[in-house]
Parts: structure tokens; sequence; C-alpha cells
């Protein structure tokens, strides 16, 4: 395993592991504390639609996945906040909607193009030097905007309506972490792909909410079993034969499986008969 | 030349899905005045509050409070100043923030995004929490409290804002008589001290603190009464408002 990280192409699939492992879990704690899961599940199928687009006119997955996931989520945002529309039914007419376009775009396109094949699974090996970048400015400024705005952001995600009574823009920080949902899953979408992508972002948050109160470590949490999934995907990967996309998906739902059974959360608080320190 | 009122309504309406949840309803409240505001369920009372923050907006009619009109950005700038307390807050047992945590939303709503809490902001909070007993529960989650202590930490927070008015909707509801005596003391210090206009929402005639002049009577979504007495004299005026609405309720 040692010998392997001293290729191009492996050392590359660890620092898109490390980056797109602790993108997704940081804007996994935005949509598992929100209870908005289903919003990353449509924007995800956006991103994977807007890249099958750039591929078919012949511009940049990336750029076309930017931009699809930005649009759904400025669509999904006011659907979500307004009551004339259920929000889940609108949302799953919006999946629908990109899925249908997803696949047309994969039926005109000609037989045998492996990139949208691999848009499809996602293909860590051979993501280049450029999406790495991408990646890593894209995790930079979420967490500089994070670190900057993380009272109101915490305030937001846990209770969206007294945030707003308070006088904070809750819509706006809405807005803002559904776009910085988008942006996250569109730069990690050639090293997970599209049909993977949206247990990466949801599998380490949700197993971090199961072990802490505390947001600042629910976040780090998330992060780190992100980049944990990636990395212990990738070994077994290489070990089993078997696609790496796959098995970053399914080492992710093992960590939370196993954060369910030692979840302090599960247990009765105690709270009642314990001193609280101050 | 007379003062502009805190907040004023004129003939505000709020309809919605075919029902009207305000007809034509005209209200002006002074700063510093307390001002409680019964009816019956449906009368519209939850309604005028969320109309007053911005939560709810008219369908026809006027709104102003603190010299702005609800909508933009003036909505986020009313709400800074103005403290709500809502009749229900369903808490997550799981969610990551704890109780002094959920307070401070109050402090960083005044601030904005560009100032960060002092030494001094920090203090003001935990002697709220002290004087709603709330501070040995400080680092538990807030899906920990108890419905009672949930109540209190929602005021804490609306304290916490230093709001010039208050919008409590029935704060005391379905407490034990210690936690109204806590919550109705402590809103008769903020009115006494810092002059904070009160607007409270209740069914209960005896949850009102002594400094409540002003009862205002709403039925089906119109004003049906608005009487002034002296400080802790409302009980009786309410009493009678009380029966003259079971009256109208039965005919």
């Amino acid at each position: 395993m040692v010998e392997l990280l001293r290729h191009e192409y492996m050392q590359n699939a660890v620092m898109a592991g490390f980056f797109s492992g602790a993108l997704c879990g940081v804007v996994g704690v935005f949509l598992v504390t929100m209870r908005a899961s289903f919003l990353g599940i449509c924007v995800a199928h956006a991103a994977f639609a807007g890249a099958l687009f750039g591929l078919l006119l012949g511009f940049s997955p990336m750029l076309g996945a930017v931009l699809f996931s930005m649009a759904a989520a400025a669509v999904i945002g006011p659907i979500a906040d307004r009551g004339s529309l259920t929000p889940d039914a609108a949302i799953g007419i919006l999946f629908s909607v990109m899925i249908g376009i997803a696949f047309l775009i994969l039926g005109m396109m000609p037989a045998g193009r492996p990139e949208a094949l691999s848009l499809f699974w996602g293909a860590i090996l051979t993501v280049s030097r450029g999406d790495i970048v991408a990646l890593a400015v894209v995790l930079f400024v979420v967490a500089a905007l994070l670190l900057l705005f993380f009272r109101q952001v915490q305030a937001v995600v846990c209770h969206r309506a007294v945030a707003a009574a308070a006088g904070i823009p809750a819509t706006l920080y809405f807005y803002g972490m559904l776009c910085a949902t988008g942006v996250s899953i569109a730069v990690s979408l050639p090293s997970v792909g599209g049909l993977l992508i949206y247990s990466l972002v949801i599998n380490p948050a949700a197993a971090a909410y199961q072990l802490t109160y505390n947001f600042k470590l629910l976040l780090l949490l998330a992060a780190g079993f992100g980049v944990v999934s990636c990395w212990i995907g990738l070994a077994l990967s290489y070990a089993l034969d078997a696609p790496a996309g796959a098995v970053i998906v399914l080492t992710s739902a093992a960590i939370f499986a196993v954060a369910c059974v030692i979840s302090p959360k599960r247990r009765r608080p105690s709270w009642r008969t314990v001193p609280t320190r101050l | 030349m007379t003062p502009e009122p805190i907040l004023e309504l004129r003939d505000a309406v709020v309809a919605y899905n075919g029902t009207t949840a305000l007809a034509g309803v005209s209200l002006r409240v002074d700063a510093g005045a307390c001002v409680a505001l019964i009816g019956s369920n449906g009368a519209g009372k939850t309604t005028l509050l969320t109309v007053v923050n911005g939560f709810t907006r008219l369908s026809a009619g006027v709104v102003r409070v603190l010299g702005m009109t609800p909508g933009g950005m003036d909505t986020t700038r009313i709400r800074r100043r103005v403290g709500y307390v809502a009749q229900t807050q369903a808490v997550d047992a799981r969610m990551p923030i704890t109780l002094i945590e959920s307070v401070m939303t109050g402090v960083y709503g005044r601030l904005g995004w560009r100032r960060k809490p002092s030494q001094h902001d920090h203090a003001h909070v935990h002697s709220i929490l002290d004087s709603l007993r709330l501070l040995h529960l400080a680092e538990r989650p807030l899906g920990h409290l108890s419905g009672g202590e949930t109540r209190r930490a929602m005021i804490a927070r609306c304290l916490a804002q230093k709001p010039d008015m208050m919008l409590l909707d029935e704060p005391t509801a379905s407490l034990d008589d210690a936690s109204c005596d806590i919550i109705m003391d402590i809103m008769e210090q903020v009115h006494q001290k810092a002059q904070t206009t009160l607007l409270w929402v209740t069914h209960d005639l005896d949850a009102l603190p002594p400094c409540c002049t002003r009862t205002v009577r709403m039925h089906n979504g119109v004003i049906a009464q608005d009487t002034s007495h002296a400080p802790g004299a409302g009980h009786g005026e309410m009493a009678a408002a009380k029966h003259n609405e079971s009256g109208i309720a039965h005919g």
C-alpha cells in the first residue's frame, strides 16, 4: 500500500478523498441537523444532470454540475419555505425532473462515453490535479465562511424560526448553506460519482450526529468520518479489487452503524441526576 | 405634537386560504406600555403578534413598528429590537445546541455578524439565566429541558436581545405556579427598569404582571374591547371582558 502511494494517481486519490470527504461531511451536517436530507438528494442529482449536460455540450462537467446544483438550490429554497406546495412533494418532483434530464442526456450521447459512466460511479483513481485544486478551494472557502459565521450558522441550523425571530437573517443563511451544499457536491462528483455522492454527504454527518451535542465537535467528527470513509474505502477497494466509489459509500454506512450502536443519545439522558459544570 | 407610537396598526387585514385572521384591526401602543391581549381561540391574537414582527404579511392596511414597516431589511431591523416568544417551541432532543448557546442567539441578532459578544454580553446573559433560575442548566442540551424550562429559555433568549418591545404569546401557559411567578416577576422588573413595551397574549387572567394597564380583547379577527385601567386593577376588567366574550360566543 505504501508502495502504491508513490504513484501520482494514488496521491491524487488520497488528496481527493481528504478534500471531498471533509467537504461532504461538513455540508452534510447542515442537512442532517435541519432534517433536510432530501434537499441533499435533489441537489446531488441536479449536479449529476449538470455534469452530463456539460459533457454533452462539450464544456467542463464540473462547471455544468455547479450551475445545475446552484439552480436547484435556488429553486428548492423557496419551495421548502412556502406553504402553498408540500415541500416533500415539490422536492420529489424536482428530483424526478433532474433524474429525467440526466437519463435523457445519457440517451442523446454517442454510445460508449466512459466519462459519462464515470460520473455515475465516480473515478477517484483518475481524478485530475485540477479537480483536486477545485476541491481544496471550495473546502477552504466553506471552512472560512463557517469560521466567520459559526454562531449564526449554528443558530439557524438548530432552530431557524428562533434565529429569525432574534433578528438573524435566517433565510439568507439557509440559502447560503444550500448553495454551499450544491457547490460541494458538484466539485466532489468526479471522485465519488452522481449515484453515490449523496451517501457520502449524509452518512458521515448522520454518524457524527449520533455522538455529540457539541456543534463544533459535530462538524469536526463529520469531516473526519468523511475522510476516513474515503481512505478506508480506497484501501479496501484496492485489497478487494472492487469499485472505489461503492466501497467508500459502504464504509461510511458501516461507520454510521457503529455510531448508532455506541451513541450516547440512544441512552436515557442522565441530566437529572448528574450535576452540571459551570 | 404626539410622539409616534412604538406600534401602530391601521385597518390591518390578514387573510389566507379563504380564512380571515385579522379583519380590519386598528391598534396604537405607546412606548413603555404593558398591554394584555385576550380573546378566545382563533380570535387573531397570535396573528397580530406575527404581523408585528414580520412573520405574517398584511393583505391590506398598514403596520408601523418602531417607525418602520415590516418588509425587506426593515423586518430584520425590527426583529432585532422586538423580542418574540412563540406559543410553542418544539425542540429535537438530540439537537446540538445547549441552553446558553440558544440564549446567546438573542445577542447575535442584536450585534449583527460583524461584532462579537463582549464580556459584558456574556455577563448579561448569565444574569438573565440566574434571574430565571436557569443558570444551573446552562450547559444542558436545549432538547433535554422540561416544557417550563424551555419556555423560560425562550424568554431568556428574548431578554438577551435587550428589546424595546416584547411580544409574548401565552408565556405562562401550562406552567406551574412557581414558573409563572418567576416569569411575571422578571417581566415586571424589565418593564419597570428598562421601560420595555410588553404585548402579552394570555387566557389566564391571573397570569399577568401588575404593570399591565390596558386590556385589548379580540374576537373573530377584530378588536371587540379596548380598556385602560390602573396598574394591577386589570383583573376585574378582564373578568368582565371574558364574561362579555362568552356572551358573544353563546349568541
